[in-house]
């Protein structure tokens, strides 16, 4: 399959939100209980889902570094930590904001989902102070891949212990006693969804592209000003693969 | 065997000679207490408030002793030393996390009869109290170790040890905090749910040892 360019899948992104949220409010039905407010739902559940699949994708590419040692899988990950991390800030306003709208209150505690997913986004938020307090690129790169993959192992458990440790009381948009949403809502969603997903993939790659052509930047520079050694990418996101710097 | 042996001899009997962690973390423990006691304004305490105050109050305990973990190793050579010889990285991983399993041991036997001095009408709670520290005792030793020779090697160790720490033991201390709030209830201990935390916490533990297992040389290698 061939990968479209980054200004197309741009061009594309913005189609899918836009028509997803064309349907989010023309077509899909307000919901019964919530009424208007529950809107909300198509913009933070898909949100938290790219941020949380983000955060394992990340760990993926961590273990593919540590087995290959190639810095682009490094760079890959620490790409993906800082765009579920920005997916995860947007998470936890709009959560907040339904909370308040639904039970109220701007933070609710017994609410397993919303808990769980501050703290794993507290836990994520700590991987920049790991990274910029190692000098060693190398070992930058090798450590951030360790916590990468430890804290991929560590979103799953802390769902089951904050899931199991309170009653559920998150609004169960899904399942419902009829038996889930109607299908207006199903094809809303899935819209939104598969917008939002390729909303993170198109930063992620565009980020990825900013870093590279940065580095790329920099070492022509030091080409021009003279200095005689290449040296490697960029502080935070080291030997990304570019072309080496014609020798001028 | 015989390198974790030989590790494990050696920082207990580092800690046996400089007493650098052990009284520190026994003292801290106390003095924490002291402080719960006028933060909270209580003079006894029982159910989720005794387990939550306990639990805290190990858990930063460990957090000193997790901080100077690896410390000899980075400033001494310990780390080259371990790269330098016939033996696999997970020796120091293994022989680090029981270690401090040790001291967390000695710390609690401390300060959890301190505790029950302080706060407890009722100590028929503590016996069972022990199967749940053990299994917390691990888990802080699975992520201790990970933290602490990560942090090792960075400029900023001493923030990043409870920055990175905190965060990844809150599902410990919910599962722990949970199972230990009906052993400590004020109509003496009771039972209720104590299988499915024991069961989470268990799960917390083998996670990260396995994880531990599976990328620690990447900490060593250099």
């Amino acid at each position: 399959m061939r990968i479209p360019s980054l200004r197309a899948q741009a061009a594309i992104t913005v189609a899918v939100l836009a028509a997803g949220f064309a349907l989010v409010f023309f077509y899909a039905p307000n919901d019964a209980d919530q009424g208007f407010i529950q809107k909300i739902f198509y913009l933070h559940v898909p949100l938290a889902t790219c941020a949380l699949a983000g955060f394992i994708v990340a760990a993926i590419h961590a273990i593919r570094h540590l087995r290959t040692g190639d810095a682009v899988h490094d760079a890959r990950s620490y790409v993906s930590i800082h765009i579920s991390v920005i997916f995860g800030v947007a998470v936890l306003l709009t959560g907040s904001i339904w909370a308040r709208a639904s039970w109220g209150k701007w933070w609710v505690w017994d609410e397993p989902t919303l808990v769980s997913f501050l703290i794993v986004f507290l836990l994520y938020a700590t991987y920049y102070p790991l990274r910029y307090a190692i000098e060693d690129r190398d070992r930058q790169a090798r450590y951030a891949s360790v916590f990468a993959i430890t804290a991929g192992a560590f979103v799953p458990l802390n769902f089951i212990a904050v899931r199991a440790a309170q009653s559920l009381v998150h609004p169960r948009v899904f399942a419902t006693a009829e038996g889930g949403m109607p299908p207006r809502m199903w094809i809303a969603f899935t819209v939104c969804l598969a917008g939002m997903a390729l909303l993170w993939t198109c930063l992620v790659r565009f980020e990825l592209a900013a870093k590279s052509a940065s580095a790329k930047l920099s070492r022509l520079r030091r080409a021009l000003e003279g200095e005689t050694y290449v040296a490697s990418g960029s502080r935070i996101a080291p030997g990304i693969p570019s072309r080496a710097p014609s020798p001028s | 065997m015989n390198a974790f042996r030989a590790i494990l001899g050696k920082d207990l009997r580092v800690e046996l000679r400089t007493l650098q962690s052990v009284p520190a973390m026994a003292l801290f423990s106390v003095t924490t207490f002291v402080i719960f006691r006028y933060g909270l304004d209580r003079t006894t305490l029982s159910g989720s408030l005794a387990a939550g105050v306990l639990l805290a109050t190990v858990l930063f305990a460990a957090i000193l002793a997790i901080n100077r973990l690896f410390v000899a190793e980075h400033d001494e050579g310990g780390f080259d030393a371990i790269r330098l010889a016939p033996v696999d990285g997970s020796a120091l991983l293994a022989a680090k996390a029981t270690a401090l399993v040790v001291y967390l041991v000695v710390l609690e036997a401390i300060a959890v009869p301190v505790f029950g001095t302080f706060f407890l009408d009722d100590w028929a709670g503590l016996a069972p109290l022990a199967g749940v520290l053990v299994l917390v005792d691990a888990g802080l030793a699975a992520t201790g170790v990970l933290v602490s020779s990560i942090a090792a090697n960075s400029r900023a160790r001493d923030l990043l040890v409870p920055l990175l720490l905190l965060p990844l033991l809150v599902p410990m201390l919910i599962a722990a905090a949970n199972a230990a709030e009906p052993m400590l209830s004020a109509g003496g201990p009771s039972y209720a749910g104590t299988g499915k935390w024991l069961a989470i916490l268990a799960l917390y533990d083998v996670v990260f040892l396995l994880v531990g297992y599976a990328v620690y040389d990447f900490l060593l290698e250099d």
